[in-house]
């Protein structure tokens, strides 16, 4: 099929309308959550902590704003129908996509070349906005899921290669150990996403993909649920509070996805979403009517 | 909050106004707030340059702001919240003593050789909450000018006038006392507690 300039220039004004959106707007889950903790904390900095939290959310929805000035390196992580009739379009869309939304939500400017060190002034550079691809056989839609990957919430992000000896306890030791040190500056209550492979890029990768995930969603695996929720209830009796000022909790949930691993390796990635988890996920037929998915009854 | 004091602060500070405060009150700020964070840092303290702006009695925020140009010599602040402070760790000190600087905002602890300057220099580092960047855009009145804007959006320094900023919760006085320095070392205790309590319970391997 031709390459189909009108199609293209349709999709990027909804993806830049849907990047805009995400820049101001939590998912559902997430402002559930957020809730859900705001009325379990009632001691110490946290109650007036979430007093800010809730304002600066219904001020960024009345003022039309990006809810955090750090509106992160643009990341897309899509699941391509094979039987999507616009496949060569989306790449260009989604970066029309970003350079519409960087000047309209405004996004602050996030994208600097490595090596040349300079800002490139648009969030657009080699790599960036950030794709990662997948095909779904079969399916005629294009499904989109956004990320602001922010400076802060990004800082606790690591990967490591464990030997299986030192066993899934050893995980759970780096990643309370990341929670405790870097975890308290990434703006707390946060939602962990841990990523377990036979290597260190697939376990990293499948960290994000944990993000992705709505919080307080399982694992289908029993034993991950299960690992899921004992990380989540260890780290909560440390009780970072919100904005590592101190409370009853620690975070908003942990996600954690799996590959098969090797028999000589059991590797960890951690990821980690700050409070204001700017993730969204929209669903798109071949006519451009959408679904969108983290936003429920919004119309982009 | 209730052992606390707040205080409402206007620049120019004093040693007087920096001495009243310990860490965990809570100051809400009036008068001239400076963004300043890796870059600024880097050529200030690095690079030795001298700074563009007077500082004295002063708050530097580490903050990169989203900004709108709303005509040829003047802007507007649409977003701006604070940016994590420890990656200003290793020049804080020295960028307090150069500039007289009397109020850090930021997010998250700052480390020892802070703590040092603060007590060196009679100054505090505050915490602004994280990702409460609409709220303090709010806060501002007045967007003055930009210095080292080469250096790009987030990294410029920008110079903002703000009325009654905050809440800013006082993370490290001039005392030497350090507020997330004293939760990390708790948090740390109730960790090696919760990780002796999954022991057994994440034995997937046989
Ligand atoms: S960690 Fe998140 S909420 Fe905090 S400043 Fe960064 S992007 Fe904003």
């Amino acid at each position: 099929m031709a390459y189909d300039t009108v199609k293209c220039e349709e999709l990027s004004e909804l993806l830049s309308a849907f990047i805009c959106h995400a820049s101001g707007h939590l998912p559902d889950d997430v402002k559930a959550k957020l809730s859900e903790l705001a009325g379990i904390e009632d001691e110490g900095f946290a109650p007036a902590i979430y007093n800010v939290m809730k304002k600066n959310m219904e001020l960024a929805d009345e003022l039309g704003r990006p809810s955090c000035q750090d509106t992160g390196i643009p990341q897309f992580f899509v699941r391509a129908g094979t039987k999507w009739p616009y496949l060569d379009e989306i790449e260009p869309a989604l970066i029309e996509a970003v350079k519409k939304a960087t000047d309209r939500a405004p996004l602050r400017h996030n994208a600097v070349e490595v090596f040349d060190e300079y800002n490139t002034g648009n969030n657009i550079g080699h790599r960036v906005p950030w794709i990662d691809w997948e095909l779904v056989s079969g399916s005629d839609r294009l499904e989109v899921y956004f990320y602001m990957a922010g400076g802060g919430c990004s800082l606790p992000g690591m990967a490591k290669v464990l030997m299986p000896l030192e066993g899934y306890d050893g995980i759970a030791r780096l990643v309370f150990d990341q929670m405790t040190s870097y975890g308290v500056n990434a703006c707390p209550p946060c939602l962990v996403g841990i990523g377990i492979a036979g290597s260190a890029e697939v376990a990293a990768k499948l960290s994000k993909k944990a993000l992705l995930r709505p919080v307080g969603s399982h694992n289908p695996n029993p034993k991950a649920a299960k690992m899921e929720d004992d990380i989540c209830e260890g780290l909560n009796k440390i009780g970072l509070g919100p904005g590592g000022f101190g409370g009853k909790m620690s975070v908003m949930g942990v996600n954690i996805e799996q590959a098969a691993r090797h028999p000589a390796t059991l590797a960890m990635g951690l990821s980690t979403a700050c409070w204001a988890h700017r993730r969204a996920q929209i669903s798109i037929a071949p006519d451009l009517t959408y679904e969108f998915v983290t936003h429920k009854g919004v119309t982009l | 909050m209730s052992d606390f004091h707040t205080f409402e602060f206007t620049t120019p500070l004093t040693d007087e106004d920096i001495k009243k405060v310990h860490i965990g009150d809570v100051i809400y700020l009036t008068g001239d707030v400076v963004t300043g964070r890796d870059d600024v840092h880097h050529r200030v303290v690095k690079d030795n340059r001298e700074v563009p702006v007077d500082l004295a009695g002063k708050a530097i925020f580490h903050a990169g702001p989203i900004m709108k140009k709303i005509s040829d010599d003047k802007f507007k602040v649409v977003s701006v919240g604070p940016t994590t402070s420890m990656r200003m760790e290793s020049a804080e000190a020295e960028f307090l003593a150069k500039t007289g600087v009397k109020i850090i905002i930021g997010k998250g602890g700052m480390g020892p050789k802070t703590t040092q300057g603060c007590i060196d220099n009679c100054a505090v580092h505050t915490i602004f909450p994280g990702g409460c960047a609409v709220v303090a855009a709010e806060e501002v009145v007045d967007v003055e000018g930009v210095e080292w804007a080469d250096l790009g959006m987030p990294e410029a320094m920008w110079k903002l006038k703000v009325k009654g900023f905050g809440p800013l919760i006082v993370s490290i006085d001039s005392y030497g006392g350090n507020l997330i320095e004293d939760n990390k070392v708790l948090f740390n205790q109730r960790k090696e507690k919760a990780l002796e309590e999954l022991k057994g319970k994440l034995d997937f391997l046989h």
